[in-house]
């Protein structure tokens, strides 16, 4: 018997007996009533699904082998997917574009059932990071192929983005630069920072501590201690504001998550300097290197992996922190995230919730890969 | 030549470098002697400055070692540190190959250098060179380590308890490959080690640290026979002398007339090596050849004995 099995198990039999599978409501604001997975699918498709849900469930309970166990799982994840399109399409009546048909609890326990069965066949295959890029790379291939074969259309969150599209792309887009852009920055500060740091030691302390008292800043009052400085630069620097330097907006939704990167950069940078061996330091120095030689050939090739960590850090960080822009009319995914609550419709919620979490996760996984590689080769 | 003259170091007002004044001949090995904490490293260092003397000065064929920037006076010096001190995330060709790119050797000579170098370590190049460190045993490591001092083929050598990770067997290899190459490329070398028995084996001139200062610099058997200090003679051990001294000379220099039979000895052998063979063989005598075969005469029991009686042997 599987121990993980079990668990995996009793939250599929829960979600299959007990959960309903789709909410089903008559307009986007009104509470829904739910619906099982037998009649949320059309016959015979239903009996089929409940099946093979069944069957890997159960599957999951006894001791396989891991590649059974992983390819059943991602079976069962599919099927999934394919279910719940299927259930917008049987639960719409024709011709009504008021009716929502959204997931329910039944649908996303199955998930993460299902998905803690494959995450956990994965970690015990310890797949090469090339391969798990790969993997992250077909996930998102399906996914895109689902979403393009229309077979999702019926979903409430498809017909808050239909209506929406264009400002759902430019929000991704501002979102994204608000996340990256501000990792770049700092990088390119904190690197530096970091590295004085390693070399004067009195600064260290001094550093870090700043660094970590602003980490402790709710988002809510860094914003409102950036909007007097902010608005300050812009009125008072010549081309400030032509720039886009305001009180609110963007800008302090930039600098915020920027302050919040510096600590992770810094601090993982000052570690990985700390944990070049001083042997080869010293040897270093004693073959003839200049000091900036020896930084760039020896101590940040040394450093780099702690460095690159500090780095998945600060992006999965912001890209998650970034929705917080649209409080101050920054932008980005949380605009749906905080209109949707305002008009408590949850798919809009949704529409700027699952993207958001979905680049979260893809960033975590191409960093580790990317970490990984840069490992085995040092 | 290396002179070093009136040297001083102290850290915080302690001396651990105290007026040290060495002439050091080209071509020679000279071996720094002493125990844990005596200066020996800190000596070395200040060669290549890796660390800045408090007072005197060090020359270099004439040439104060200030006159340089740092960095330039240690590509033209090899060092090999204590411990090995690779670069972990190089493979043993780049960590090889370091010195001469910096000096901005072409492609071709760094290559063709590295492979000289791991030939002459006994590495195979086509295997070692693309291994990164931490594949490689201790032993080979440590030779890497010299190896990488060398390549840029300098004329003086800067060595830190190279052998120190080495077994016994391996070590005296080691140690006989090192003279070798030394007599190979001409080499200046400077070596610090606190184990005697090394120092005789490798030395043309001792130099012995007692709390920073060198208390008797002068060639092995002067070490041996006449030790200038009771701290000297502690380091040499009292028991064991005479037979240290006979490993410092040849059994050309005790060929007695007459003939002997068994297995013949070579001329070139040391005197402790042979006696072990006469007291292993259970034989008074054997016969003593030439490198060309040619019999010299014989070695007996009784004379390499009274010769270690009198701690008077010849060193070669
Ligand atoms: N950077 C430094 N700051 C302060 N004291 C130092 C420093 N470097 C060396 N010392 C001291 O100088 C003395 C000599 O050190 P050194 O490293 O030269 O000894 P050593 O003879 O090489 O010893 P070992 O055989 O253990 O390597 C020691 O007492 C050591 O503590
Ligand atoms: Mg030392």
């Amino acid at each position: 018997m599987d121990k993980l099995g079990v668990v995996i198990t009793a939250l599929a039999a829960y979600a299959l007996l007990i959960s309903p599978f789709a909410t089903f409501r008559a307009n986007r604001i009104v509470p829904g009533d739910p619906v099982g997975l037998l009649n949320a699918v059309a016959t015979p498709v239903n009996g089929l699904v409940l099946a093979l849900l069944i069957a890997i469930a159960l599957l999951a309970l006894v001791k396989t082998s891991v590649i059974a166990r992983l390819v059943a799982s991602v079976v069962a994840i599919v099927a999934l997917c394919l279910a719940i399109g299927l259930a917008a399409q049987h639960l719409t009546p024709e011709g009504n574009s008021y009716a929502r048909v959204a997931p329910a609890s039944g649908f996303w326990l199955l998930l993460f059932a299902f998905a803690l069965m494959a995450t956990d066949a994965l970690t015990r295959l310890q797949p090469p990071p090339g391969v798990r890029i790969l993997a992250l790379l077909v996930t998102a291939l399906g996914i895109a192929a689902l979403l393009k074969s229309g077979s999702w259309d019926g979903l409430s969150i498809l017909k808050e983005y239909s209506t929406r599209a264009a400002s759902f792309w430019r929000e991704v887009g501002t979102h994204v630069t608000l996340a990256l852009g501000s990792l770049a920055a700092a990088t390119v500060i904190g690197l530096p920072l970091g590295l004085l740091c390693h070399r004067i030691r009195p600064l260290r302390a001094a550093v870090l501590n700043s660094l970590n008292i602003i980490q402790t800043i709710p988002s809510i009052a860094l914003f409102g201690l950036l909007i007097a400085p902010l608005g300050w630069i812009a009125t008072h620097v010549p081309g400030a504001s032509a720039v886009g330097i305001a009180g609110i907006g963007a800008a302090p939704a930039f600098v915020a998550l920027f302050l919040y990167s510096l600590l992770p950069v810094v601090a993982n940078t000052v570690t990985g300097l700390a944990g070049v061996p001083q042997a080869a330091v010293d040897a270093a120095r004693g073959v003839g290197m200049t000091l900036w030689q020896r930084l760039t050939k020896i101590e940040l090739p040394l450093a780099f992996p702690v460095i690159l960590t500090g780095i998945r850090i600060v992006l999965v960080q912001n890209i998650g922190l970034a929705t917080i822009a649209a409080l101050i009319g920054g932008g980005g995914l949380g605009v749906f995230v905080f209109q949707g609550v305002g008009q408590t419709a949850m798919d809009l919620v949704l529409l700027g919730a699952v993207p958001t979490v979905a680049m979260a996760f893809a960033a975590a996984v191409l960093l580790d890969a990317i970490i990984d590689k840069v490992r085995m080769q040092a | 030549m290396i002179e070093i003259d009136t040297l001083c170091k102290s850290y915080d007002g302690v001396e651990v470098v105290r007026d040290v004044t060495l002439t050091i001949q080209p071509r020679t090995i000279t071996v720094i002697v002493g125990t844990s904490g005596s200066g020996k490293t800190t000596l070395l260092r200040m060669i290549n400055r890796l660390v800045e003397p408090t007072s005197g000065t060090i020359k270099l064929d004439g040439e104060d070692n200030r006159s340089l920037p740092g960095y330039e006076l240690r590509r033209r010096i090899g060092y090999a540190i204590q411990g090995h001190g690779l670069f972990p995330h190089r493979t043993v060709g780049q960590n090889i190959a370091t010195v001469p790119s910096l000096l901005g050797w072409s492609k071709a000579r760094i290559t063709a250098r590295v492979n000289e170098l791991l030939t002459l370590f006994q590495l195979d190049p086509a295997a070692f060179a693309p291994r990164f460190p931490h594949e490689l045993s201790g032993g080979q490591q440590q030779r890497v380590g010299v190896a990488r001092a060398l390549a840029a083929e300098p004329n003086v050598l800067l060595m830190d308890e190279p052998f120190g990770a080495l077994d016994p067997i391996i070590r005296a290899k080691a140690q006989d490959d090192l003279k070798a190459i030394q007599k190979h490329f001409g080499t200046t070398i400077l070596l610090v080690t606190h184990d005697m028995e090394e120092a005789i084996r490798l030395a043309d001139m001792i130099a012995v640290m007692d709390k920073g200062c060198v208390v008797q610099f002068a060639p092995p058997s002067e070490i041996l026979t006449k030790p200038a200090t009771d701290f000297v003679a502690t380091l040499i051990g009292t028991s064991d002398r005479p037979f240290r001294l006979m490993s410092l000379a040849k059994v050309g220099d005790a060929v007695e007339p007459g003939s002997a039979n068994g297995l013949a000895i070579a001329a070139s052998m040391n005197q402790r090596d042979a006696l072990a063979e006469l007291l292993w063989s259970g034989r008074q005598a054997l016969p003593v050849t030439a490198a060309d075969g040619r019999v010299l005469g014989r070695i007996t029991l009784e004379g390499l004995t009274a010769r270690a009686g009198h701690s008077s042997g010849h060193p070669a």
